[in-house]
């Protein structure tokens, strides 16, 4: 097939026109060549002879009349071993591979492979003659941690394939062919450990999908217990800026109960990237031992990089959690922010002069949120294997009002909705998340009638706070007032959490658990206090006993002294 | 061999547009004797933004095409010189027109960035133990109009220990200006500042240039091993004037008239700040003006998204509530095991003292609790936010013990208990010692 060409007719911002002769795809991507330098683009509206492309790279120096060659491909990512613990843009650049051809900054049209060429140890699982067909595996290689799964590209035609040739077990190139398949009308394939696929498009491989039953264990408190996650589901922490959203999620990404974890960067800060590319490495997975990076991917496509490019890196995301997913893996991937991403729609859309709808958005971002989010899932696999990808998005909402387009459309869709609040962010109480407004389709790790009970005495405690403030706290009655330090109690012990302190800051479920219990027999207990005062100084000095029991390392000596001591003290003050 | 087109087609706002061809997107011409920008090419239709202001342009006026993007100068002769938005000497020296560098360059590749590590002393409690500013942070002043923010932001250069201060004024009061060159001249910084001025009254598309210029020159000299702070004032100012050209070339507003691309447009500034390793840096302060002191503002809002937190300027202190460097945790680990228990400590108690201070505004009953929240708040204003306090990080830390001990019961403070053992003042009350 001839290369379609054409040439600009007109340059705005990052959006070129382009007239073409033959015929281009929607979604196409398509190279301005401007000397030596090839700037890539996605066709992102077709009007007659004209083609509007949106520019992945700076536009500068375009002129009226340069060539462009269209390659007749959708806007792909490369899907192979060697993924795991690259930094990459949000075209599936690698970075560091870049800085080393480029220095300090990044070069625009420079565009490198993103699976690294190198030779795995490939074990076939199938021989000739067995059936295969798209999603199902020819063989592995490990890769790092896993056993990284060869399979058939998905993109071929659905139908069982049969193996006409495959090699030994043994080191093979990454694009060597390692076997050959063929369908029912004898057309032949060769399958190296690479393809390709379209980002856009979701990977559906699998049997069937699953209701996300399971809890995805953050080790942060308040979601475990108050505000779950569930693998193969879906989540959103908006909040306005600075409420701790980014520190929130490396949080979720550091201690996340999960295979594997990608980070997309998207239109945020460059200076939060490198604390996870500094810091990861540097941690331990303390459920293998391993350093974390082994199990994690970074998008990143951060805020001077280019919008265009920004709209593709969430896509460039999940289409590698999918592709883990399909080995049998559980994937969590963390967005931040998709505000972001949704800003570039808008830019691509002001361009194209779409009618606009609320805040300029367009009239589709509704649609396109849902549908991102459709593509976490847990899912059945053919092989009978459950995995999961599961999607956690920030938002950053105009104003931190969360009545705008792009927060609502994410309510919408999602399952667990974790509202950051400034107030809370203010007065230092992290994670910021508004224990009452949030909430979870999810099921807890904690016994769920306790948690809805407990929950209901925050309320409780939040309403005797509104009513102190109208009758002051002499108008108030030492049982309600009790009450709102019950409230207090839970909030300051159990909610809040010590991001930077090494012990507080992961809490395995083991560990909640128990001291849920302990909280919970606290929340239940009628205390004999009767002064304000009295009540004030016994919910400090419990509050400082929690504290030091958190402070205390799981199973030690010295969590066991504490808790006793706990206990006691309580129990002293309980009635009867 | 540069052609010359005589036919302007329209004028619109500061933009003009003439029949050409060859013309490169974002290229630089000259209107007459004004510079300008290609922004935007529609088959042989190039609109210019005219640098000076289209006012005066006539139909036929001479375009030329200079077949270059827009320059700096950089070299070390720019150093003690002060410059227009567009490079035009405005101290009577010479013009420089040596060592050309582009303008508004590509971003820095994340994966060659460090984390930042150096802590920026101030002197000012309110910064150096709440809100620490780190070599290499993006750092937004919000305030409202009337406050000295300018003062402060002259006071934090003249004590930050760094190389070469460059200042990008956008929109400034030529009384401003005049503070900035007099208060540099005085402390003998001028040496090592550069200025790119743009005062009220210079036509408004220079504006737009001033973060580009400045940040250029900086990245230059970081380059080159410098530590650089650069002071950008006003950015609110800046993006205004983004906002006159964007409505000029009827891009859909997004938010109260601002264009879409405003989060892009100063992202793509503040991610200027950086700090390379084996060479030197870029510090940015920048000062955000609040229209009606509206945080949710567009621009105050757009800019806390992006930078690396925010001072907050109110009634001439810096609010500790709003108030965030989102870098302090890098470095105040590092600085005395007690910072940021103490940090955080202080502010808890800080927020229930303003609840305190609210009940009593309504007439409730004072609690004996609720007393000793007045009492602290009011010690914590007085010794430790108002700005005239100068005092080391190490020295306000003690003060900040001592203002808790002369107030609470170490089990009122929420701190953990082997800190309480090591740092409870067993002496002299703030008042007492002095
Ligand atoms: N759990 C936490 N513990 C302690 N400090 C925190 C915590 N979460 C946030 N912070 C503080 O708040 C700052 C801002 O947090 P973060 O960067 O996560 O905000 P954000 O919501 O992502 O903001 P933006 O929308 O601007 O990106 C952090 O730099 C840190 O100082
Ligand atoms: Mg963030």
């Amino acid at each position: 097939m001839d290369t379609i060409k054409g040439y600009v007719t007109g340059v705005n911002g990052n959006m070129v026109s382009v007239h073409f002769d033959g015929s281009v795809l929607k979604n196409e991507v398509g190279y301005i060549k401007l000397g030596d330098t090839r700037l890539k683009g996605e066709v992102i509206r077709i009007n007659g002879e004209t083609a509007s492309m949106q520019i992945y790279e700076m536009t500068n120096g375009i002129k009226v009349g340069d060539p462009v060659e269209f390659t007749g491909e959708l806007m792909s990512v490369e899907l192979g071993p060697g993924l795991l613990t690259q930094v990459f843009d949000g075209l599936q650049n690698p970075l560091p591979d870049l800085a080393q051809q480029c220095g300090f900054f990044l070069q625009r049209g420079v565009y490198l492979d993103p699976i690294p060429n190198k030779n795995w140890d490939f074990t076939p699982c199938v021989k000739k003659g067995d059936k295969v067909r798209p999603g199902d595996a020819v063989g592995s290689v490990p890769e790092g941690l896993f056993d990284h799964k060869i399979m058939v590209p998905f993109s071929l035609s659905d139908e069982y394939w049969s193996v006409e040739k495959i090699v030994e077990k043994g080191s093979y190139n990454v694009r060597d062919t390692v076997a050959v398949i063929k369908d029912s009308k004898g057309n032949t394939k060769e399958l190296s450990m690479v393809f390709t696929w379209p980002v856009k498009k979701a990977i559906n491989c699998y049997a069937e999908r699953l209701r996300p039953d399971e809890a995805l264990v953050t080790k942060i408190r308040c979601i475990d217990t108050f505000l779950p996650v569930a693998k193969g589901g879906t989540f959103c922490v908006p909040g306005p800026f600075g409420a701790g959203k980014t520190v929130l999620q490396h949080m979720e990404a550091k201690n996340a109960e999960v295979d594997i974890v990608i980070v997309a960067a998207c239109g945020e800060r460059a200076g939060e990237v490198v604390e996870v590319l500094k810091e990861f490495p540097e941690l331990t997975d303390p459920r293998t031992g391993r350093s974390l990076m082994e199990r994690t991917i970074i998008i990143c496509n951060t805020s001077s990089m280019p919008v265009a490019a920004r709209e593709a890196s969430v896509y460039t995301a999940v289409t590698l959690a999918e592709y883990y997913r399909q080995m049998g893996l559980d994937v969590l991937l963390l967005a931040d922010s998709t505000s972001r991403w949704a800003q570039a729609m808008r830019e691509m859309s002001g361009r194209l002069e779409e009618i606009p709808g609320e805040e300029a958005f367009p009239a589709y971002l509704e649609s396109v949120i849902a549908a991102f989010y459709e593509r976490a899932g847990k899912v059945r696999l053919r092989n009978g294997k459950v995995a999961s990808v599961t999607i956690g998005g920030t938002v950053s909402p105009a104003g931190g009002n969360f009545e705008e387009p792009v927060t609502q459309a994410t309510l919408k869709v999602v399952g667990a909705f974790h509202g950051l609040s400034r107030e809370r962010s203010d007065a230092r109480k992290y994670p910021a998340i508004h224990p009452l407004e949030s909430w979870s389709k999810y099921a807890s790790i904690a016994d769920q009638k306790k948690v809805d009970t407990a929950r209901s005495i925050l309320f409780r405690s939040s309403e005797v706070n509104q009513m102190m403030k109208v009758v002051g706290e002499e108008g108030t009655s030492s049982e309600d007032y009790i009450t709102y330090q019950k409230g207090e109690f839970l909030d300051a012990v159990y909610l809040q959490q010590n991001s930077f302190d090494p012990i507080d800051a992961s809490v395995s479920p083991e560990r909640q658990i128990k001291i849920f219990d302990v909280l919970y027999d606290i929340l239940m207990t009628e205390f004999e206090i009767e002064e304000k005062k009295d009540i004030r100084a016994f919910f400090n000095q419990l509050r400082q006993e929690y504290l030091d029991w958190n402070n205390t390392e799981w199973g030690s000596k010295e969590f066991e002294a504490q808790e006793k001591k706990l206990i006691d003290f309580y129990k002293s003050k309980a009635r009867g | 061999m540069q052609k010359v087109y005589t036919k302007i087609e329209s004028i619109v706002g500061n933009v003009v547009t003439v029949r050409a061809e060859g013309v490169s997107n974002g290229d630089l011409a000259l209107v007459g004797n004004s510079y300008a920008n290609v922004i935007k090419l529609d088959k042989d239709i190039v609109s210019l933004l005219v640098f000076a202001g289209a006012q005066g342009v006539s139909t036929t006026d001479q375009v030329r095409f200079l077949g270059k993007p827009m320059q700096v100068s950089y070299s070390d002769n720019l150093l003690g010189r002060i410059f227009t938005g567009s490079g035009v000497p405005r101290d009577n020296g010479p013009a420089l027109n040596e060592n050309m560098i582009p303008i508004g360059g590509p971003s820095v590749n994340p994966s060659m960035r460090i984390v930042p590590k150096n802590l920026i002393r101030t002197g000012i409690p309110m910064i150096d133990v709440f809100n620490t500013l780190v070599e290499s942070q993006k750092l937004p002043i919000f305030s409202v109009s009337g406050e000295p923010y300018n003062e402060l932001l002259a006071r934090i250069a003249m004590q930050a220990e760094v190389d070469i201060i460059i200042l990008g004024g956008m929109g400034l009061k030529y009384d401003d200006y005049l503070f900035f060159r007099d208060t540099l001249e005085k402390s003998g910084s001028l040496s090592r500042t550069i200025m790119f001025v743009h005062t009220a009254a210079d036509p408004i598309v220079e504006c737009t240039l001033v973060p580009d210029m400045s940040l250029a020159v900086a990245e230059r000299f970081a380059l080159d091993g410098k530590k650089v702070l650069v002071l950008l004032t006003d950015m609110t100012n800046f993006a205004d004037a983004q906002k006159e050209t964007a409505i000029t070339m009827e891009q859909v507003p997004s938010n109260r008239g601002y264009p879409g691309d405003l989060y892009s447009c100063l992202a793509s500034r503040y991610e200027k700040a950086v700090d390379f390793e084996g060479a030197g840096s870029v510090t940015i302060l920048a000062v955000t003006t609040m229209p009606g002191d509206d945080v949710t503002h567009p621009v105050p809002d757009n800019t806390g998204y992006i930078t690396e937190g925010q001072y907050y300027l109110k009634n001439g202190r810096i609010e500790p509530f709003g108030s965030l460097s989102r870098l302090k945790q890098n470095v105040n680990k590092d600085t005395r095991d007690d910072h940021r228990a103490l940090m955080d400590a202080m502010i808890k108690l800080y927020s229930a003292f303003k609840e305190s201070l609210e009940k009593k505004s309504m007439g409730f009953l004072m609690s004996e609790w609720d007393e000793k929240l007045l009492k602290y708040g009011d010690l914590f204003e007085k010794e430790m936010m108002d700005l005239s306090v100068n005092i080391s990080l190490e020295k306000a830390l003690d003060l900040g013990w001592q203002i808790l001990a002369d107030c609470f019961e170490p089990n009122e403070t929420g701190l953990k208990t082997d800190l309480i053992k090591k740092r409870w003042p067993k002496e002299l009350s703030v008042a007492e010692e002095k």
